[in-house]
């Protein structure tokens, strides 16, 4: 198995709800807390594993605002668990995820040094590094109905922008999406080779707009009587 | 990359250690200059390590949770910053044998195959050192061989300019000493401007269109989605101004090799020796200072890209 997620630029309207649902889940989950530093203070900050950064493509006329949610990508090579000299960063065989065992890390930031996603920040007030764990402590759980065995983020988008599942299967619904719309990875250049695919933005036909009509005669005077009155 | 002080510190002070045993030893074995005493070995060695120890203890002040330090000895196979920790902990026992065999006067074949042994360690040590930072992709001003050839260099230079003031301290001739130390220092400043004039343009680098893989037009940052700094900011977005950093390099490149070459023609021309082998010392381990804190506030990490920066 090969967990991942993936991420609809096209529909991600950019509300954060995802960033907010993630921290609820998993400030008291096997990872928890999320510190927060100053969180009603001037500066506020705090430990977070989703992010949402907001682009805009190409210049006006033709710009384009995209939402840009990132967390950990699971990584197939994964550095930050190559360098790890404590062995606290670990790649799980069985589903491709990537944790980090809380009693083992001593926080010497090397393993986020490593990342080029910035998926990994480190908790001041425990002193080790924490990140995304795609909800390990959620999808398992036999308590929980079948269909909310997924990660927290992807239950809550209100826009369906995100998905999860199984990208070893060919025919899983991730993995069909990814080839239908072409999803891709970030920076493959680095050759990381992430897990979490992100659809692209689809190039929307212009709707057409009928040019307005010239109107009668009662149209002209009122856009003459409008020309004349000074507001 | 923000410059932590502890991490300077540490490089420079157990560069200079390592640099320091390695360079005695080549003394020792070919009693260089006349050959330092029984009792000056000793001490020069014990100043070694000293340099080394303190230089590993402060390295754990920048751990946010040093109480599992001890298992950075763990992850050899993988991890360069395992296995700096883990030469450098071979690197102890070894030198205290070399250091015991020249005190007790044991054979000269044990003396020195551990003092060749533990040389060869100092190199390794100081050779994975760098490649803590040249193993990272995400850097790319790091991402080079050029890096661990400099850590060396300048850790060995520096070294070179202690085991002078040693030598001039103990009355022998220094004029091999000199020459060591000159070539030594010629060959770091050779490395340190190649890679200077290197990372002014570091080649092929991910882009801002790369990493967010929008690449059909030109990409910005609209919002970042914090109202304040987050650990990535602080951790990677220190910037220094351009002018700033050229300034330094100048600083670099006089007190860490002009200022010790002038002060070799002075202590070759055999007055104030004392003094000149000291204020040589004292500027060569400034520069390498300075050097190192360049070193981190000149990495651009890609993370950036996803904070604004079009290329890093």
């Amino acid at each position: 198995m090969r967990l991942g997620l993936v991420i609809d630029l096209d529909v991600c309207v950019g509300c954060h709800a995802c960033a907010i649902a993630c921290k609820e889940w998993n400030a008291s989950g096997t990872i928890g807390p999320l510190s927060d530093y100053q969180p009603y203070g001037a500066e506020p900050s705090g430990v977070w594993f989703n992010r949402i950064r907001h682009y805009e493509m190409d210049e006006y006329p033709n710009n384009k605002t995209v939402n840009f949610p990132m967390s950990c990508m699971h990584c197939e090579d994964a550095d930050c668990v190559t360098v790890c000299p404590t062995g606290a960063s670990y790649k799980r065989p069985e589903d491709g995820i990537v944790l980090i065992d809380q009693d083992k890390c001593m926080g010497c930031n090397y393993c986020s040094w490593a990342c080029p996603y910035g998926a990994r920040e480190l908790d001041r007030s425990s002193g080790t590094m924490k990140k995304c764990t795609l909800c390990v402590d959620r999808i398992y759980d036999q308590d929980l109905p079948v269909e909310e065995r997924q990660p927290s983020c992807v239950l809550t988008c209100p826009a369906h922008a995100r998905m999860f599942g199984d990208f070893d299967d060919p025919d899983s619904a991730v993995s069909r999406t990814v080839r239908e719309r072409s999803g891709f990875g970030l920076m493959p250049e680095l050759n990381y080779n992430p897990t979490n695919r992100y659809l692209p933005p689809r190039s929307t036909p212009v709707i057409p707009v009928e040019p307005k009509s010239r109107g009668g005669l009662k149209e002209s005077i009122k856009q003459f009587a409008n020309k004349l009155v000074r507001r | 990359m923000h410059p932590a002080f502890s991490v300077i510190f540490f490089t420079v002070a157990s560069g200079a250690g390592f640099g320091l045993f390695s360079l005695l030893f080549i003394a020792d074995v070919f009693k260089l200059g006349g050959g330092f005493s029984r009792e000056q070995l000793i001490i020069g060695g014990l100043m070694a390590m000293g340099l080394v120890v303190f230089g590993l203890l402060s390295s754990t002040f920048h751990l946010a949770n040093p109480k599992n330090a001890w298992r950075a000895f763990t992850r050899f196979r993988t991890s360069w910053l395992s296995r700096e920790g883990v030469f450098a902990m071979v690197f102890m026992p070894l030198a205290l044998i070399y250091l015991a065999s020249i005190w007790f006067d044991a054979p000269l074949w044990l003396r020195e195959t551990f003092g060749f042994l533990t040389a060869v360690l100092a190199w390794i040590t100081v050779f994975s050192t760098g490649m803590i930072y040249a193993c990272l992709k995400t850097i790319r001003q790091w991402n080079t061989p050029l890096v661990p050839a400099n850590y060396l260099a300048l850790g060995y230079a520096s070294g070179s300019l202690l085991l002078l003031l040693g030598a001039v301290v103990a009355e022998l001739d220094t004029t091999p000493y000199i020459a060591m130390s000159a070539l030594i220092i010629s060959i770091a400043a050779v490395l340190k401007a190649i890679y200077y004039f290197w990372i002014r343009s570091p080649g092929l680098t991910p882009t801002i269109n790369t990493a967010t893989g929008l690449t059909r037009a030109k990409v910005k940052l609209l919002d970042t989605g914090h109202t304040h700094g987050t650990f990535l900011t602080q951790e990677f977005g220190f910037q220094v101004a351009r002018q700033r950093a050229s300034l330094l390099k100048i600083v670099v490149f006089v007190l860490g090799f002009a200022l010790p070459g002038l002060m070799m023609v002075w202590v070759f021309g055999q007055q104030g020796q004392q003094m000149a082998a000291i204020v040589a010392v004292m500027a060569g381990l400034a520069g390498a200072a300075v050097e190192r804190w360049l070193f981190f506030a000149e990495a651009r990490h890609v993370v950036n890209l996803y904070h604004g920066a079009q290329r890093c």
